[in-house]
């Protein structure tokens, strides 16, 4: 508890980690410390074809291995209506495949062992009989009249187009075109990559037959979204579901999907009466769990001859993969993709977009993308980088030109949104203060004439984040509305529980840190839980940077109640009317006689000791928060490259940073979020990428052809910050998990176009590899 | 087959399968758990021990291969309840989020300091370029294997 | 992602080892491992006995002696990196050595075990043909020695017989006024190169004496580039004599298309290399 002199370590403090202290011991609880009596293992085979017929499935060579417990197929599966589950975009998805496999490493089998090694050899004794069908690798092609129709088990299903959707005015975008000056267009394809959370996912599913309670330790972002399908799906009753998300390795949105190994393991487990541990390696995790990205875009701006944004207009084709299992708010089949207006005031703008299946893992939304702004960022801060180029325009002047300005917040956009606050020309301008913009353009001439190839890029993004006001935001019809439940206890320490689940963001820490600056309790003396949907408050999970949005809102909500009773109490002990006790750092103090005070410590033993008559004893409340927009995160990235010429081999000289998520909860922890999010902008633009060959072979399954940079690589990150707070947010803060994801790529690409320009370069479509930089000046010095 | 393995100074004589991963060995004999497996190619570093003092990736090496020897895991890096300087600058530093990758990048990062007290920022991210981190975007790794350094030299000066 | 079952064998001397190799079907040599076991987790591999050499003394110091660099079949690619006579004699060894895999594998894969496996994108295949180095062999017969242009047959293959071991490697010890370099392209630390170049020139009286020109990733095998090495026998070390040897390195490479880069953008590489390692070893040769 917080004496008089004692600073409390609230908002704005770079407390250290309280997670720390297991993590940094080796004594984390991951998915695959979890250890339970009697516990087998599983292991699952798949599908070597991305789109085959299955004629038969012999298991009982396997079955015949010593240590096998089980063997376990679709037809199985399928005799307890569980060969198919929904996904959580109201399609459906194999667990085991029972007519066809659809994908490269679609699951066919499991087998439970004894152990994982002998799991693992009972695999190559399964016997799976299929015939070869056409492989669909392009959402080009899957469009087709000819193209043979993936989900033949979906009774309406005529062709491979999934959905249609669309948002802003399409005929006020065409007038705006046509009457425009400039239009500048591009075409790019924003390639499939993957999360790739170093901890791959899993699961322990633990059905205890005596009981009927079904335990399930599992790899997830949204226990409790989970524990619903499950009970929903396999018709466990929801009381008896538990589900722990331990320690998590990393998430990026590929722990949020419901995996046919979790629904597999626990079918397992409930039959054979046993825990059942299912950890899938890396291959696996690459080839079949949640994708990223994959975006066919033609975008086009319209402007005038002096630079004024004028009209926007994107249409996509988005590669969904064979099943649709978009984690994403319902009602946006492109989740947030129209914020792709950007940081600009575009009066005329249309998105078109569709959505088709392919012989390819399903997913999609993932990797810090915030619900598709990724794509929507890249596009636009593109866009506006080429712009620059045809009019003969500074980039940076183009984008102040066309801010939204300050004084225009709340700001409603064309497509739909209300931005709440921004100062997007502060961001700007630090930005390129810390760069030394005028400097770098004087070298970069300079340079030019030695031969020398400098480029210097920009992006400015707006980010939208905290999903979301239940009007608008569910997924499968469950609100996306979080909560916080707080205890004080009579020794004055607390205990936090909340919906969310972090995978390395420092919750355990933060949220304590919002307790402390709205009670004055020190966040090591608040404990949060989180993760098992036994005990914490119902939510949707932490993805799509929205924790801090929702739950961090409903953390500070229910500290207030809490302390409104507190004031109650207070002055019941001080002996004076409720209106004449004051609340200020962990004390509650008499109006005017500040000296007569009693601390939060002393108040939280009187909820249990000394309280009023009429009053409830105890010093708790839970609260749900119903954000009443979204939030909006913003900055201005700078990067330096300079590439060369001969090898297309570019190297990044620095990278500046201006982030604004408005109030930051623990510093120390924001910047750490940038600068994860900085290193997988870079990553994307530089060498991450899951392609596939003509028979839909994944080419991208392991970690020697998906590439992640090591420390050698990813270059030195320098931060700045602009802090404009949510007006809406009970502590004025944004969310910042994704931001540098989302607004770094076309920072880099925008660099080396920059540096490539005069040369004729107009486009290169990420990963930008030496191979493919190099082609790309070829073909426009041959031009 | 019969083995004798001394873990972070304890001797354990143990039965294993010939290709039983020397990571498994940790692990799941020993119920070690503080060393992860992130990957399947010997490509990401989570798995780092040290063998007779020097780095490697433990999922690839066999446990027969470390008889005789000795292996250290993160959880030798405690001694009597005190932590290591690389740990306690980890902490200090931010240099962990989800903390998968710690284990392996304390151990590397603490082995390039025996050899070079006060590295580099490139030396350090040459070293721990076997490790790989998809959290912290390595800035505050570097940083905290370098406070590590600095510590390690103000303990032994005072 | 775990490996077969399989013998394990680990011998204390080179003779019991080569009795093993003689007596036991379908083993395999487990030298350094960082390339073997990754094959044997794929199960791309399932051999029914591992020798593991390790143990076997007299096969972990790199010295010299007679004229030559002898490098033993189980020296690290680190102990390379470190080895002060490495570093003052051997420069083009000595570039090339920090560039092989990761830190990490750098602590056990072995120079030997290397050479033996034979990948085509292997990089001290390239080095030691460049090099002009050979291979000392040894079976239950006898030993014999080879040079590295013979003994690098094909992907994954060499002149190894099924009861042979590979115990050291020798390096003719270069001339004084002679350098090298190793130019690597990989997408990061760790990747398959997608293309590199050992290049070794040196030079007497002002013009250049034995050339040596190898490549990595752009063949079934490390290529010879004899062609580009010819070149330059004789010749004044001179832009054009490296544009000219570049582009005979170039054309003496057979690049596959992959994600890596196109056959143009890999030849181009060769040729790029080639020219700026022979003036970089020009340079600190003179």
């Amino acid at each position: 508890m917080a004496t008089e002199a004692e600073e409390i370590r609230g908002i704005g403090h770079s407390v250290r980690r309280k997670e720390d202290d297991r993590l940094i011991r080796g004594r984390g609880n991951f998915i695959d410390d979890v250890t339970l009596p009697g516990m087998l293992h599983m292991a699952i085979l798949r599908s070597p074809f991305a789109h085959a017929t299955i004629k038969g499935i012999d298991t009982s060579r396997a079955g015949a291995l010593p240590g096998v417990i089980a063997v376990v197929t679709g037809e199985l599966m399928a005799q307890h209506n569980l060969a198919w589950m929904p996904t959580l975009s109201y399609d459906t998805q194999a667990v085991l495949a029972t007519d066809k496999v659809r994908f490269q490493g679609q699951e066919v089998a499991a087998v439970i062992a004894t152990d994982a090694y002998i799991a693992k050899d009972a695999l190559e004794l399964i016997d799976v009989d299929y015939e070869p069908l056409e492989p669909i690798v392009t959402p080009q092609r899957a469009l087709e009249g000819d193209a043979p129709v993936i989900r033949t088990d979906k009774e309406d299903q005529k062709d491979n187009h999934i959905y249609h959707w669309e948002a802003g005015d399409a005929d006020a975008t065409k007038a705006a075109f046509d009457g425009a000056d400039v239009v500048v267009s591009l075409d790019t394809h924003y390639p499939r990559s993957h999360p790739a959370p170093v901890e791959t996912c899993g699961c322990v599913a633990d059905i205890d037959p005596a009981t009927g309670q079904a335990t399930i330790y599992m790899t997830t972002q949204a226990p409790h979204l989970i524990r619903t399908v499950f009970a929903l799906v396999a018709g466990l009753p929801e009381e008896n579901i538990r589900i722990i998300s331990p320690d998590l390795g990393g998430g990026f949105g590929n722990k949020v999907p419901v995996y046919p190994g979790y629904v597999v393991a626990t079918a397992a487990s409930l039959l054979l009466g046993h825990p059942v541990k299912w950890i899938e390696d890396r291959t696996e995790n690459l080839i079949s769990t949640g994708f990223a990205r994959d975006f066919h875009m033609h975008g086009e701006m319209a402007l005038s001859k002096d630079g004024q944004m004028k009209g926007l207009r994107v249409s996509l084709l988005a590669d969904e993969g064979a099943f649709h299992a978009d984690a994403q708010p319902t009602k946006f089949k492109v989740g947030l993709f129209h914020i792709v207006t950007g940081s600009y005031d575009m009066p005329a703008a249309h998105v078109s977009a569709d959505g088709a299946y392919t012989n390819k893992a399903p997913g999609g939304v993932a990797y810090r993308c915030s619900f598709r702004v990724t794509e929507a960022s890249y596009m636009i801060e593109r866009l506006v980088q080429n712009a620059a180029g045809e009019l003969g325009m500074d980039p940076a002047e183009l984008r102040r030109k066309n801010f939204i300005p300050k004084d225009a917040f709340p700001y409603q956009s064309i497509t739909g949104f209300e931005y709440d606050s921004g100062d997007y020309h502060a961001a700007m301008d630090l930005a390129l203060e810390k760069v030394g913009y005028e400097k770098l353009r004087k070298e970069q001439a300079k340079a030019r004439k030695q031969g020398r190839l400098l480029g210097i890029g920009l992006a400015s993004f707006t980010e939208v984040v905290g999903a979301g006001p239940h009007k608008d935001y569910d997924i499968l019809g469950i609100k996306m509305n979080d909560g916080a439940e707080l205890r004080i206890h009579p020794t004055g320490k607390a205990i936090l529980k909340i919906s969310c689940k972090t995978q390395g963001q420092g919750h355990e820490t933060t949220f304590a840190q919002i307790v402390a600056s709205e009670i004055g309790i020190q966040p090591e003396d608040v404990k949060v839980q989180h993760g098992d949907t036994d005990n914490t408050p119902y939510g949707l999970g932490t993805y799509a940077s929205r924790s801090t949005p929702t739950v961090g809102a409903a953390t500070a909500m229910v500290s207030r109640k809490i302390r409104e009773k507190g004031r109650k109490l207070a002055a019941h002990l001080l002996e004076v009317s409720e209106d004449d006790v004051e609340f200020e750092k962990g004390r509650y103090f008499v109006k005017g006689a500040p000296e007569n005070a009693k601390t939060i410590g002393e108040v939280a033993f009187a909820a249990y000791t000394n309280f009023p008559d009429g009053m409830e004893a105890g010093l708790e409340d839970v609260a749900y928060y119903d954000p009443p927009n979204l939030t909006f995160p913003f900055g201005t990235y700078a990067v330096v490259v300079e590439v060369d010429e001969e090898t297309g081999v570019w190297k990044v000289d620095r990278v500046v940073a201006v982030d604004d998520c408005g109030v930051r909860i623990n510093p120390m922890i924001v910047e750490g979020q940038i600068h994860g999010g900085l290193a997988e902008g870079f990553a994307i633009a530089a060498m991450e990428q899951i392609t596939f060959d003509e028979d839909g072979n994944c080419i991208g399954s392991n970690f020697t052809d998906y590439l992640i940079p090591t420390a050698w690589e990813t270059p030195k990150f320098e931060l700045g910050e602009t802090v404009t707070p949510s007006p809406h947010h009970p502590i004025g803060a944004k969310g910042v998990g994704e931001s540098a994801t989302v607004g770094s790529p076309a920072a880099f690409v925008n660099a080396v176009i920059d540096a490539l320009w005069h040369l004729g370069v107009r486009n290169i479509d990420m990963p930008l590899t030496s191979g493919k930089v190099w082609e790309a000046i070829q073909a426009a010095k041959g031009a | 087959m019969q083995i004798t393995v001394t873990v972070n100074g304890a001797e354990k004589t143990v039965d294993v399968e010939p290709r039983l991963l020397l990571v498994h060995l940790i692990r799941e004999t020993l119920g070690l758990t503080g060393t992860h497996i992130g990957c399947d190619t010997t490509s990401c570093g989570a798995c780092t021990v040290l063998l007779d003092g020097v780095p490697v990736k433990s999922c690839t090496v066999f446990g027969v291969q470390a008889d005789g020897r000795e292996v250290t895991t993160v959880e030798g890096l405690l001694t009597g309840g005190v932590l290591d300087p690389i740990q306690a600058a980890f902490k200090e530093e931010h240099g962990l989020q989800c903390g998968f990758c710690t284990p392996g990048m304390m151990l590397t990062g603490k082995v390039l300091l025996e050899q070079n007290p006060a590295p580099t920022d490139d030396e350090v991210r040459w070293a721990i370029s076997g490790n790989i981190c998809r959290c912290t975007g390595y800035m505050n790794i570097v940083k905290a294997i370098q406070t590590a350094g600095r510590m390690m030299a103000e303990s032994t000066e005072g | 992602m775990l490996p077969s079952r399989f013998e394990y064998h680990r011998p204390g001397s080179i003779e019991e080892a080569l009795g093993m190799l003689a007596e036991l079907e379908d083993a395999k040599v487990l030298a350094g491992g960082q390339s073997l076991i990754p094959v044997l987790k794929l199960r791309f591999a399932a051999p029914a006995h591992l020798v593991d050499i390790n143990r076997v003394p007299g096969l972990d110091q790199v010295s010299e002696a007679d004229g030559a660099l002898r490098i033993g079949a189980l020296v690290r690619h680190n102990q390379m990196a470190r080895s002060e006579v490495v570093t003052a004699g051997y420069p083009m060894i000595a570039a090339a050595a920090p560039q092989i895999a990761d830190p990490l594998v750098r602590n056990l894969g072995s120079v030997g075990g290397s050479l033996a496996h034979a990948d085509p994108a292997g990089d001290w295949g390239a080095v030691m043909l460049a090099a002009g180095a050979s291979v000392v062999l040894r079976s239950p017969r006898g030993e014999r020695t080879m040079p590295v242009s013979e003994f690098l047959i094909d992907v994954f293959t060499t002149a190894l017989e099924p009861d042979e071991l590979l115990t050291e490697v020798r390096v003719p010890m270069p001339p004084p006024r002679s350098s090298g370099t190793y130019l690597k392209l990989e997408r990061k630390v760790g990747d398959f190169a997608t293309v590199a170049a050992a290049v070794q020139l040196e030079m007497s009286n002002g013009t250049i004496g034995r050339a040596g020109i190898a490549l990595t990733g752009v063949g079934t095998k490390n290529i010879h580039a004899v062609d580009a090495e010819s070149s330059l026998a004789g010749a004044k070390p001179t832009e054009a004599a490296f544009a000219e040897a570049g582009r005979l390195a170039a054309a003496a490479a057979s690049p596959v298309a992959d994600v890596r880069g196109s056959v143009e953008y890999k030849r181009h590489m060769v040729e790029v290399f080639v020219r700026r390692g022979l003036a970089t070893a020009a340079t600190a040769a003179a």
